[in-house]
């Protein structure tokens, strides 16, 4: 099979699309009159456009156009509502956890070395939260794509 | 840029920032047909289509704080998109839904660009978009991205090259890649 220069893919790929100014036109058909290979890779290139070209998606119904907006609004207004409890909620739990750990530490029935055992297990926690937090952190200033939603 | 269409683009932007949905309702409804679309080369479904391109606004208006109005707002939502739709096939790939069954699944979302053919003809051009179709679900995703929207939706090689934040020559060089395998394809379905 015959391998093209990059040149010779645009120029075939512009011909294709109707993109030829008139001096690669002219560049163009030089090369279909100097290269028959060239010549048979723009025929069959032609074969596929003529099917392409005839081709479009199916529209879909009408309605779909008049709700579309509608079905958009709907999920941002659930977007807010989503925030707004998962923040609400990170809240309630912090301070129900905030109260459990005081009312373990004054439990004086609990044993000393397990109150010890439970203030190192969560310092690890927090080194580990930090440290996850700092490494995304340093992710996200270094991403180009930052911008775009994932 | 000083074209009229993008200043208005730009304007609605900056009310979105504001917080003024309504102006994010005349960004939707412009692009609505091509998000659709684009998705729709994606996953190959209405209802996917519609939920993606759908979801991918909804995203899309959450982050419009962190976009430049002086951007093309499409070539944005288009990556928002893209990433949900990538997310979406692995997903689907992982349910162990194989391309075969969506096609089996799916009736071809092609037709004919005009509508006055005879019988015949209707008959062959039946025939060849459900080949075209069938050809296209056997591409790389990649290559069945580039075709849908240089020869399905018309996109510009200069819009090509923002969307896939590539170079020109580089879109085109893809192109004739993309056009080669799929003229494989069809070759093996004749």
């Amino acid at each position: 099979m015959a391998e093209f220069s990059e040149r010779e893919k645009h120029l075939l790929m512009r011909a294709i699309d109707g993109e030829l100014t008139e001096e690669e036109r002219r560049e163009f058909e030089a090369l279909l009159t100097a290269n028959e290979s060239f010549l048979d890779e723009w025929r069959s290139f032609k074969q596929v456009k003529e099917v392409t070209m005839t081709m479009k998606f199916k529209e879909p119904a009408g309605e779909t156009w008049d709700r579309y907006w509608a079905g958009v609004y709907a999920r941002m207004e659930r977007g807010l509502a989503w925030l707004l409890i998962s923040l609400g909620g990170a809240v309630v739990v912090g301070f129900a956890l905030y109260q459990a750990f005081l009312q373990f530490l004054q439990d004086t029935s609990i044993p000393l070395l397990l109150k010890i055992a439970l203030g190192v297990l969560a310092v690890g926690l927090a080194v580990l939260l930090i440290s996850v937090m700092r490494e995304k952190w340093n992710t996200w200033k270094t991403d180009k794509y930052k911008g775009v939603v994932r | 840029m000083n074209d009229p269409e993008h200043t208005d683009e730009a304007e609605w932007v900056r009310q979105c920032q504001r917080g003024e949905k309504e102006a994010y309702g005349s960004l939707v409804k412009k692009y609505m047909r091509r998000a659709y679309f684009c998705a729709l080369g994606f996953v190959g479904s209405h209802e996917d289509a519609l939920d993606l391109s759908q979801e991918a606004f909804s995203r899309g208006f959450a982050a419009i704080q962190t976009f430049d109005p002086n951007k093309r707002f499409f070539t944005w939502y288009y990556q928002i998109l893209r990433n949900l739709c990538l997310n979406f096939l692995r997903h689907r790939k992982l349910e162990v839904v194989t391309m075969s069954v969506v096609l089996e699944e799916e009736e071809v979302k092609l037709e004919p660009a005009t509508e006055e053919l005879s019988a015949d003809a209707q008959l062959e051009r039946a025939e060849l978009r459900a080949m075209l179709w069938k050809a296209l679900w056997e591409l790389e995703l990649e290559d069945r991205e580039l075709i849908v929207a240089r020869d399905l939706l018309g996109t510009s090689y200069k819009t090509l090259a923002d969307l896939l934040d590539c170079p020109l020559g580089t879109v085109m060089s893809r192109l004739y890649h993309a056009r080669r395998r799929l003229r494989k394809r069809m070759e093996r379905s004749t």
